[in-house]
């Protein structure tokens, strides 16, 4: 007998063990997430500015160059086309990839091989002054009359104040975050703008006016709305809304900003109003009373009263519809145009970040710059989505001791 | 009156509000069910997509997405509810259940895309998983992970005290309190958590993205490491990169309204199960 | 001036008030005291018509003010509450500065300019005598007061909009004896303008602040006259017997 409970306290102190690590699971999991996002995140800046295993050679005579990407991406766009214009030579720009040397020379002159490649590419750089090759470091020009650009790696100010978003340009790509940053923030601001009066209206309805009855009816829909899948919401934004915003303000695509935010405001709504309803519910009667009790009636009662109090609450829910707004990837993905560009108004087409993530991380290969890139930009939403969070959480907290 | 003008002016302005709430849900149920019926037969939802995906049916979709939700809450399920035990029957109110508390929270709050990321890269290349059912079951656990720990914390909560002191009182073991009287009488609760985490494995897309779903499968998965396909996955396919728009189009207004469904009948059954406790709990 | 006609009141089934027939004059303090449950203070928040905000209630008879039937579909149920002040048990003032919580009632009501607001309220907290107390922190929160002082910011509050009858329910009950015995030299005050009716718990209370004392129970008036005489010489057992503390 003895024996016995002795045997089954070991029991019960194993599975308690069991329970306080599985109780520990959440936060090893946000470790880990840290960890994985983090890693891959900062590995980027590891890479250098043009594309892995290639270099830039240009002619020794070409002094003082000093190419951002920027500077690199503008000449192998061709817009700029004079050296002068960088603080080099005065002599026109040429540009010569590999490709080039194989229709340049004859594939006996460059040998089976390739074993003469590297000698071709030096002559090549060598002979013309105003020449840039942009060549696999295997075959890489050589010689006294060849310089080769310093390479930098990729830079976290480029990363956050660079304008524009090229993963895939070369020799440079381009990983400026900004365009992506705007198109989050201009969505989801216009979609808490739209969302903010309408689910306050109708926790307000909620919790004030509506009878019992009608609040059945309501709250189940509301919950329904909150339910609905995000590809949904993408689809029917893609179907109906997107043509109607393209009808009503004659624009030549449907799929913009406004778009984007008005399936948000959706998608944002239940949040907002079951959160602001709560904390509008949860105002105490007394405050109610005194208030009607001088003869205020009861709307005055609800916005000087009853909306200051909650007032916590209140922020809480809008804080909470952001972070659903911000996050959101499928339906802003299906809707929004997804033009990395930075938006003028709100009928441009943008690109939000986690949308970038979604539709590009299927292209990039693994380890690579682009896809750390993508990881770094998870990191950006990540930590912007744990500092609402956390602010949600102090500010719900926060007596109601100060007015 | 001037006060009494504004009032009736601002209540009149927060019921329509709430119409437009109820508009907004009709309008889209509606639009997709008018659409989707037209489409939606037993040939639909029990063959291949053909041709393109311009016909056939999406039994693939269906069955992918029926696989990761079995995978998926097989993972997160017991994990959630022991997780939830601990924090309600053995942590007591230190600072330690705090930072759980605010932990689980911060995971709620992680986008879904995140999750999508951090599944590639710990579940398909560290642990080399591949695309595969395994890698989404997992990614799609950890995003359901909070909700089922919620619900329990809250199901575990609403238990009287005097049902753990009545059973201590007569020689019980706190496990065996846990097992005999806490867990039966919190199931319905913890149930209706369940119901709703499926409904959210059904049709969230961005953490299958990268972790499991496939466009198009020639033949169903014959093990946990094979890709799949599945609903919403399927359904973005559709809306986005179809071949022939108009004849995709039907196709994904019939996956729209499956997926819809699924929803609708989960919410519907989390609801009535509620409904059924509220009333228990009144006698 | 109040008068009561055959008053009956329910909660959904529950009888909580059985024909009450009352008269109040004017500028005089009446009290109400009963056991708890005895349906005094349902009677007082029906003067004010708190009651309307209690879902599933029924009334039956008539309470007229003035002579007019506050419960006539015509009557402004806002208007009546800003001419039938109330104080409440616990102090529940705003989460608002101190002057602006006294200001509110003026506000809610479109009472005055700026300048006769502030008026207005010194002219009010110097009648709930707690001017003294917070004249140099008018702008700081009204939680930053003590409880006694709470509950006169709250008589004070009820003062600023003028009314003509101030309801008090269990006005110390929460409060402390200091605390309590200036409510009532407050209220001993301000009878010489307002008509006050209050609902108290403490029959001493009840003795040294009023001109006439309603005793109740179970949703009945049992005796009704001048507070010396229900306190010194009931006319019926039961209020001897709840008096005497023999009650129960």
């Amino acid at each position: 007998m003895i024996k016995n409970k002795t045997f089954k306290s070991i029991i019960e102190k194993l599975i308690e063990k069991v329970f306080s690590i599985s109780g520990l699971l959440t936060s090893i999991l946000i470790v880990f997430i840290c960890y994985f996002l983090f890693k891959e995140g900062i590995g980027f800046f590891k890479n250098s500015t043009i594309e892995n295993g290639y270099g830039l050679y240009v002619n020794s005579k070409n002094k003082n160059l000093n190419l951002s990407s920027q500077d690199l991406k503008q000449i192998f766009d061709g817009n700029i086309s004079n050296w002068k214009e960088l603080n080099g030579i005065n002599k026109s720009i040429e540009i010569i990839r590999i490709d080039d040397v194989f229709s340049i020379y004859s594939e006996e002159e460059i040998g089976e091989n390739y074993e003469n490649l590297s000698s071709k590419t030096s002559e090549l750089i060598a002979n013309k002054e105003g020449s840039i090759g942009f060549f696999p470091i295997e075959y890489e020009p050589k010689g006294s009359r060849v310089t080769k650009l310093p390479t930098n790696h990729l830079k976290l100010s480029d990363f956050l104040r660079g304008k524009e978003w090229l993963p895939t340009a070369t020799p440079a790509p381009l990983f400026g975050v900004l365009p992506l940053i705007y198109g989050t923030l201009l969505v989801s601001f216009l979609a808490i703008l739209i969302a903010v009066p309408l689910g306050l209206g109708v926790a307000i309805y909620l919790s004030e006016l509506a009878s019992a009855s009608q609040r059945k009816i309501m709250k189940p829909i509301i919950e329904l709305l909150a339910g609905i899948p995000s590809v949904v919401y993408g689809f029917f934004g893609l179907v109906v809304l997107s043509p109607f915003v393209q009808k009503i303000f004659n624009l030549p695509i449907g799929e913009t900003a406004l778009t984007g935010s008005l399936i948000l405001a959706i998608m944002a709504l239940p949040t907002i109003i079951s959160v602001a309803e709560d904390a509008m519910r949860n105002t105490p009667r007394s405050m109610r009373e005194a208030s009607l009790a001088l003869g205020a009636t009861h709307w005055q009662t609800i916005y000087k009263v009853i909306i200051p109090y909650s007032k916590s609450g209140i922020i809480t829910a809008i804080v909470l519809g952001m972070g659903r707004a911000i996050g959101e990837t499928m339906a802003v993905l299906m809707v929004t145009g997804n033009a990395a560009i930075i938006p003028h108004s709100i009928f441009d087409s943008v690109r939000t970040i986690p949308a970038t993530i979604a539709a590009e991380l299927g292209e990039a290969p693994s380890g690579e710059a682009h896809y750390q890139a993508l990881f770094l930009l998870g990191c950006v939403l990540f930590t912007i989505t744990m500092i609402i969070s956390i602010v949600s959480e102090l500010i719900s907290k926060k007596s109601y001791k100060k007015y | 009156m001037n006060k009494k003008i504004n009032q009736k002016i601002a209540f009149l302005l927060f019921k329509l509000f709430g119409l437009v709430v109820i508009g907004i849900l009709i309008g889209i149920l509606g639009f997709i069910s008018f659409n989707g019926l037209k489409v939606i037969n037993w040939e639909f939802l029990t063959s291949n997509p053909k041709e393109g995906m311009t016909s056939g049916g999406i039994f693939p979709a269906i069955l992918g997405t029926f696989y990761l939700i079995v995978g998926s809450l097989f993972i997160a399920f017991p994990l959630g509810v022991m997780s939830a035990i601990y924090t309600i029957e053995y942590a007591g109110n230190g600072w330690l259940i705090k930072v759980i508390r605010m932990m689980t929270n911060n995971l709620a709050s992680i986008p879904s895309i995140v999750f999508g990321l951090f599944g590639m890269s710990l579940f398909v290349n560290k642990l080399k998983f591949g695309d595969s059912i395994l890698a989404g079951s997992l990614t799609l656990g950890i995003l359901v992970l909070p909700i089922i720990i919620r619900t329990t914390e809250e199901a575990l909560k609403a238990i009287p005290d005097s049902y753990r002191t009545g059973s201590y009182a007569l020689g019980a073991s706190k496990l065996q309190t846990i097992r005999k009287v806490i867990l039966p009488s919190a199931t319905p609760n913890i149930i209706t958590g369940l119901i709703l985490s499926i409904g959210r494995v059904s049709g969230e897309t961005a953490p299958i993205l990268f972790t499991v779903a496939a466009y198009f499968l020639p033949q169903l998965p014959s093990s946990i490491f094979d890709q799949v396909m599945a609903l919403p996955y399927h359904l973005y396919v559709l809306a986005t990169s179809g071949t022939d728009i108009v004849a995709t189009r039907r196709m994904a207004y019939g996956t729209a309204l499956v997926l819809i469904f699924i929803v609708l009948l989960l919410n519907l059954l989390a609801a009535l199960i509620r409904r059924k406790i509220e009333k228990k709990s009144k006698y | 001036m109040i008068q009561a006609k055959n008053i009956h009141f329910y909660y959904g089934n529950y009888h909580a008030l059985k024909g009450i027939n009352m008269i109040i004059d004017k500028n005089t303090v009446t009290a109400f005291i009963g056991p708890s449950g005895c349906g005094k203070s349902t009677f007082l928040r029906l003067f004010n018509r708190m009651n309307d905000l209690i879902e599933n209630t029924k009334l039956n008879g008539e309470c007229l003010i003035n002579s007019h039937n506050i419960y006539d579909k015509q009557v402004d149920v806002d208007e009546l509450r800003k001419q039938v002040g109330m104080v409440f048990q616990k102090p529940n003032p705003f989460p608002k500065s101190i002057f602006e919580n006294v200001a509110y009632g003026l506000r809610v009501n479109n009472m005055g300019d700026k300048s006769f607001i502030s008026q207005q309220v010194e002219k009010s907290l110097k009648a709930a005598a707690l001017w003294d107390e917070v004249k140099d922190k008018l702008h700081k929160s009204a939680f930053e007061l003590s409880g006694g002082q709470q509950q006169r910011l709250c008589i004070a509050r009820a003062l600023a909009i003028a009314p003509e009858i101030i309801l008090m329910d269990e006005p110390a009950s929460a409060l402390d004896p200091i605390s309590t015995s200036k409510i009532e030299e407050l209220i001993h005050d301000l009878k010489q303008q307002y008509t006050i009716v209050i609902v108290t718990h403490n029959m001493q209370q009840a003795a040294r602040i009023s001109d006439k004392t309603g005793f109740f129970m179970s949703g009945e008036l049992i005796e009704f006259s001048e507070t010396k005489k229900i306190f010194l010489n009931p006319d019926k057992e039961e209020t001897q017997n709840y008096i005497t503390g023999r009650f129960g």
